[in-house]
């Protein structure tokens, strides 16, 4: 039997049950924004962290000299014939460089007693190979003495950026005291200096010797390409996919089916996908590894059923009265989708293809299994030239790639990239949600 | 226009635009229409009135297959327009609804200019050849549609833009601008307000004139007032058709003065 409740009292007091009521809401109110605050601060730590340890990155150390270019030791010869100078190879350019380190060291009395080999620690290993291909280009130079901008080591570097302490260096082998205390006395003199280094985002990678010359540019160039291919190829056979689905294909059982594996397939991992192009691609179609053509490939396998899950929804959001009206007048079915529906529904087309590239170019899984991490040491535009067709690597294969080698230089540059791959990724987002605001029409 | 003046109105014979015979529309289990025989003439104004679904829209969008769209949707029977079958397998259904045009419950504009939410209807079937015949063509079509002076001056302005009323009068514009033979209209002044459905109103009994026009209404103080003819539907069936006095005045099925009496519906 149940008894009819009575709303007795006053409306003045709360009642126990109002009560309660109102202090589960407060309490899950107050869930909610301890969720909100958790996140934010989580959010906050990251990117500090990417923050202060990328942007050392973006700075660095280099030693200013001058160089005496002697024919004797270049161009033995003397006539200046391009294929000779060539011959000598960077070993040959070593004592231009330790003559000219030891007369700087004495010419502003600097008191050490280092040797000229440790004098030449201070420079990046690369600085005989930049100065060799300054005189390759300009052999009309040679006998001149000329000013060089030579990248210092990456521990000279280090201690600069705080990185290298002189209590951490006593198993250095590469490091000593007495050469931090030249560094000291050459940064007063000012020979060494600090600057921005835009090598690193132009620049390609570098040696496992020379992590202070290794940048980012090449793998940017690789993961675009990757994109353009993925945008090639994922948009329209996405959109027409949806299309046809959404629109013209009859609801039955097939039908169902294609939908459900539609949405398994945006679930599965993506280096199931990676091997998959592994098998397929490269085993089986026999296209060239490390390949952007490749990458962008198995990012495409990967980002359709993104773009088709999207665009599906986008379609269906527009509503059907458009359609009715379209066809009532005389339109045919296909009239109808792409002078009416396919207007309405770009927006949200757009935004789930940007939203899916940025997808794809934050992923790595897959691209390691084709092998897209492949050293390129060649500066733009030659690895511009070389195409789809030829090994690149990829922004996030870069970064996982630097942060597995051992120097601690390497390491920097990891955060360094990942703050270069966040910045496209935000950029990505943004423009989607501005053309999302742009282009939404109200109906 | 009052009830009391509408057996005076002439009722003159027509030559007969649309015969139905034998219709049967089933929705997957559904037996929606069963077996309906209609005779709608030219240059007059029918509706069809009935309970909600009693089938009067189902049968509507029959006319000119707009039913297609909806796939458990079978139909068999026969609908001669012109005394062509419109269900024969050689009709292309976007040929047939050019002729046989429609207007909707809710209006629909297109999301874009007044001028192009009429000119769509002409470009794709073109039927005009230099930018002037269009411009007049969209301006008979909203004159027509007694919109033309509330208009003129912003015909770029987006047609969504438009009052309930001025929106159902630009869909209506947009459905006479392709020169239908027959007009359709799915309760187009249900979501209208008492003035905008005047104006409807009167722009309908213009548009029977002119050409066959077929309402469907849940409102039988609106089939009274712009039909020349009246159809009663109940539970699928046709029950009564005939002329709007007499379905109205002196009906012969009992349903059908249940129905306008209010004691079922």
């Amino acid at each position: 039997m149940i008894t009819q409740g009575k709303h007795s009292g006053s409306l003045l007091t709360q009642s126990a049950r109002t009560k309660k009521r109102n202090a589960a809401e407060t309490r899950f109110k107050a869930y909610g924004i301890a969720a909100i605050a958790v996140s934010l601060l989580m959010l906050l730590v990251l990117v500090t962290t990417i923050v202060s340890k990328g942007l050392g990155a973006y700075q660095q150390t280099f030693i200013t000299l001058q160089v005496e270019l002697l024919e004797k030791k270049i161009d033995k010869k003397g006539n200046r014939i391009l294929a000779d100078i060539k011959k000598v190879s960077t070993f040959g350019y070593a004592p231009l460089i330790k003559s000219a380190v030891t007369a700087k060291v004495e010419e502003l009395g600097i008191e050490t007693g280092l040797k000229s080999k440790q004098l030449v620690g201070l420079l990046s290993k690369g600085a005989a190979a930049q100065l060799r291909d300054f005189v390759i280009n300009n052999p009309d130079r040679i006998g001149d003495t000329v000013e060089f901008r030579f990248l210092a080591s990456s521990r000279v570097d280090g201690y600069l950026k705080g990185r290298v302490h002189r209590d951490s260096i006593a198993n250095d082998k590469n490091i000593s005291p007495a050469q931090l205390d030249l560094v000291d006395a050459l940064m007063a003199a000012g020979v060494i200096e600090k600057t921005f280094n835009i090598d690193f985002i132009i620049g390609a990678d570098a040696s496992d010797q020379r992590p202070e010359a290794a940048g980012m540019g090449v793998a940017m160039l690789g993961s675009l390409s990757m994109m353009m291919v993925v945008l090639a190829l994922a948009l329209p056979i996405g959109v027409g996919a949806s299309i046809y689905l959404e629109e013209f294909a009859p609801k039955n059982w097939i039908t169902d089916i294609i939908e459900v594996n539609i949405s398994n397939l945006a679930a599965v991992p993506s280096i199931v996908f990676g091997i998959l192009g592994l098998a397929v691609f490269i085993n089986y179609m026999h296209l060239p590894m490390s390949a952007p053509l490749v990458g962008g490939l198995v990012l495409t396998l990967m980002t359709l059923p993104t773009i088709i899950i999207s665009t599906r929804a986008a379609l269906s959001a527009v509503p059907p009265s458009i359609r009715d009206a379209a066809l009532g007048i005389g339109a045919s079915r296909m009239q109808a989708v792409f002078h009416h529906v396919l207007p309405l529904a770009a927006p949200g087309i757009l935004t789930g293809t940007i939203l899916g590239l940025a997808q794809a170019l934050g992923e790595t899984a897959p691209l390691l299994l084709i092998g897209m991490v492949g050293f390129i040491a060649s500066n733009a535009p030659d690895s511009i030239a070389s195409g789809l067709m030829s090994p690149n690597s990829a922004m996030p294969a870069q970064i996982y790639e630097w942060a597995k080698r051992a120097d601690p230089a390497f390491y920097e540059r990891a955060w360094g990239g990942i703050i270069l791959l966040l910045l496209f990724l935000v950029t990505m987002n943004t423009v989607a949600v501005i053309l999302r605001r742009r282009f939404e029409r109200r109906w | 226009m009052n009830d009391m003046t509408l057996m005076e109105r002439k009722v003159e014979t027509q030559d007969i635009k649309i015969e139905a015979s034998d219709v049967q529309v089933h929705y997957g289990d559904t037996h929606a229409i069963k077996d309906v025989n209609v005779k709608i003439e030219d240059k007059t104004v029918t509706a069809f009135i009935g309970p909600s679904g009693c089938g009067k829209s189902t049968f509507l969008r029959c006319l000119n297959r707009m039913n297609d769209t909806i796939q458990t949707c079978r139909f068999t029977g026969k609908i001669l327009l012109d005394g062509e079958d419109i269900y024969d397998k050689r009709v292309d259904p976007v040929q047939l609804r050019a002729k046989v045009g429609m207007v909707f419950q809710k209006p629909n504009p297109f999301p874009k200019s007044i001028y192009d939410n009429v000119a769509y209807g002409p470009k794709i079937h073109g039927m005009f050849n230099t930018k002037s015949e269009l411009d007049e063509i969209v301006e008979t079509a909203l004159r027509r549609a007694a919109i033309w002076e509330e208009v003129k001056d912003r015909l770029q302005a987006p047609g969504t833009g438009l009052s309930g009323g001025q929106q159902q009068r630009l869909c209506i514009a947009r459905a006479v601008a392709t020169k239908p033979e027959v007009l359709l209209m799915d309760e187009p002044c249900s979501a209208l307000d008492p003035i905008a459905t005047a104006q409807v109103e009167e722009l309908i009994d213009e548009l029977g004139q002119r050409f066959s026009v077929v309402i469907v209404t849940h409102s039988m103080q609106q089939a009274a007032r712009v039909s020349q003819k009246t159809a009663f539907f109940h539970m699928g069936n046709l029950v009564e058709f005939g002329e709007t006095g007499q379905v109205f005045t002196n009906p012969k099925d009992p349903r059908t003065e249940s129905y306008i009496t209010g004691r079922i519906g």
